[in-house]
């Protein structure tokens, strides 16, 4: 096993746990407001401190981190969803019209600045986690499906596919039984990669009041509201920096150890 | 091996440019018909999506208890009337002849609007690229030159730091640190650059710093992998071979080989710059294109939100065509094989 993957484990188990966590248990409840307890630094009774209306940070922290999770989470699950089949279409009609028309349209949803659409998507259909998960989603399905194509065409050339074409398969099943599982060492490593990048764009859109909103707590929002605090209760803008730098953080350190497990030849490379 | 690619010292740079320029024509040509493809599809994206977007201009305009022929009168002003075709191809028209169509709330041209704009965003993302390659371009020599050992390490740890650092959070802390600390800078807002060029560089250092950061993460890997490619191709060898140091057989070969996949992340950065640039924005309180976009946004100003966007889009994929040119230039393989 590797360093990285390990520690990157860790990292994102702890938030992971934290959410889950929060379905059951948290310190306290994180809607509930107490403005004489307001802006305290972390002590004993609160461990990671309140906030400006009194609130305990560490549970909205928990609470959080289940908003963050599930938007990046159904947001590759997008992505892979719509992008794994389109790559593995494109790949099976390699050269025709329909590959061109796949590639291209995956090009154009590329040159749009993702983050730009995403506001105008959530700005436009009304704020809100869903608008969120779908402008994130949106562009994962361009990832996925270029990197599904991209490994599926070197896999046809493969004597184990042709002899499944001589065996008479279809070419979606050949797709679906022989091409899919090869690629998928690829895809999830991709998916981990997908996943921070779409929790940092949660926190950014929520930052921007984009995201959820309230009394639902993110990460993002926290900070926006630590913003014109941050010289009186610094800890309210350094806990929700810290819980975003640390998931994607494990995230992609996660990444970079299951590519070097899974992909043998990247291994023997890198020696 | 390409043949091309076999450089010493100065002959090679002349003999890739002399490679002839038929290929290069149709290549081209071929870029452009896909380039004027993409802003036509993406002209049409985001025409529908305003159009499908809940909410009357003209009637959020004169409130809930306007008159039917007020609002008929103003919806014609606006050129709300028409079909959708109709309305799609004046704006396309006026776009393509530098006219943006006017703002529903300011009734000034939409292209004043974006021009003054662009003077704060379009600099501050020209000066993080400036920073972000200042940084990462050491940074990934640096690291490549010492692979393996503690300096490659301490190097690509603190990128994958800069990866997962938010830019606005990292902003917010820049903010606590050198303006409410130490009083260095300003913390937000825009003096102009009337004030004098110093003065308004000083107002953008902060968030320039703050957007450059991830970026230059991402920069240095990518120029670090790079050169670790090229360190084990073919050429080097025989530079090696041919009595160069090794500091000078990276020099001369290695960094010009390596600085093509470079080129094409620092064209597709832009497009993170400008989006990073949006959010950067609202944390420093800068009047650039991102404020433009929200304040029009919650005002329901559809045609600046419309225009704005458009204008965003187009400079994406221009910048993305211009690094296709130039890689091709450069690589002549990429023009064969298309």
């Amino acid at each position: 096993m590797n360093r990285n993957l390990i520690t990157g484990a860790v990292l994102s188990g702890i938030f992971v746990a934290a959410a889950l966590i929060s379905f059951v248990w948290t310190p306290f409840d994180h809607s509930t407001l107490n403005i004489a307890n307001k802006l305290k630094p972390p002590s004993g009774a609160h461990l990671l401190g309140t906030d400006h209306f009194g609130r305990d940070i560490l549970s909205m922290i928990m609470v959080g981190a289940r908003t963050s999770i599930a938007v990046a989470f159904v947001a590759v699950g997008i992505g892979m969803g719509v992008g794994v089949p389109l790559g593995l279409w494109a790949a099976a009609r390699n050269g025709t019209w329909l590959d061109e028309l796949i590639m291209r349209g995956n090009d154009l949803v590329f040159a749009f600045p993702s983050l730009v659409i995403a506001i105008l998507i959530t700005a436009i259909f009304g704020a809100g986690a869903v608008n969120a998960i779908i402008a994130i989603g949106i562009f994962n399905i361009p990832v996925f499906a270029r990197i599904t194509r991209g490994a599926a065409l070197s896999l046809w050339q493969r004597e184990f596919i042709l002899a499944a074409r001589v065996a008479g398969k279809s070419a979606a099943r050949i797709s679906g039984e022989h091409i899919l599982p090869n690629v998928a060492n690829l895809l999830i490593v991709q998916g981990t990669i997908q996943f921070s990048l779409g929790i940092l764009a949660e926190a950014g859109l929520s930052y921007v009041g984009l995201g959820a909103q309230p009394p639902t707590p993110s990460w993002g929002r926290m900070l926006a509201d630590a913003q014109t605090l941050v010289s009186i209760a610094p800890h309210m803008a350094l806990v929700p920096g810290f819980a975003i730098i640390f998931t994607v953080l494990g995230l992609n350190l996660m990444g970079d150890g299951l590519r070097d497990l899974l992909d043998p030849r990247l291994r023997v490379a890198r020696v | 091996m390409e043949f091309s690619q076999i450089t010493f010292g100065r002959t090679g740079r002349r003999r890739t440019a002399r490679i002839p320029s038929a290929l290069m024509l149709r290549y081209t040509l071929k870029r452009f018909v896909s380039l004027v493809l993409s802003l036509v599809v993406a002209s049409m994206v985001i025409f529908t999506v305003i159009e499908i977007a809940p909410g009357d201009p003209a009637s959020f305009m004169l409130g809930i208890n306007a008159q039917p022929e007020t609002l008929a009168a103003l919806r014609a002003e606006l050129g709300l009337e028409g079909s959708k075709t109709t309305r799609y191809l004046a704006w396309i028209g006026g776009m393509v002849t530098g006219d943006f169509g006017t703002s529903y709330t300011y009734r000034t041209p939409v292209l004043d609007m974006v021009g003054d704009r662009l003077w704060v965003s379009l600099p501050l993302a020209s000066l993080a690229l400036l920073l972000s390659t200042l940084i990462a371009f050491p940074a990934g020599i640096y690291a490549a030159s010492r692979r393996g050992q503690a300096g490659d390490m301490g190097v690509m740890g603190a990128t994958q730091l800069g990866v997962a650092v938010p830019n606005f959070w990292f902003a917010m802390m820049l903010v606590l640190v050198f303006a409410i600390n130490l009083r260095w800078f300003s913390a937000g807002g825009f003096v102009g650059w009337d004030k004098g060029l110093l003065a308004g560089l000083h107002a953008l250092t902060l968030p320039a710093i703050a957007l450059a950061l991830p970026q230059a993460a991402i920069l240095a890997r990518v120029m670090r992998s790079s050169l670790l490619d090229v360190l084990g191709e073919d050429f080097m060898r025989t530079a090696r071979a041919k009595g160069l140091s090794e500091r000078q057989a990276l020099w001369r070969h290695g960094l010009r080989n390596a600085l093509i996949p470079v080129l094409t992340i620092i064209g597709l950065q832009f497009s993170f710059l400008l989006a990073g640039s949006i959010i950067i924005e609202q944390v420093f309180y800068l009047p650039g294109l991102g404020r433009l976009i929200f304040q029009s946004i919650s005002a329901r100003d559809l045609i600046v939100v419309e225009s704005v966007v458009m204008l965003l889009v187009f400079s994406v994929i221009m910048m993305n065509f211009l690094v296709d040119l130039a890689y091709a230039a450069v690589d002549p393989r990429l023009r064969a094989r298309t």
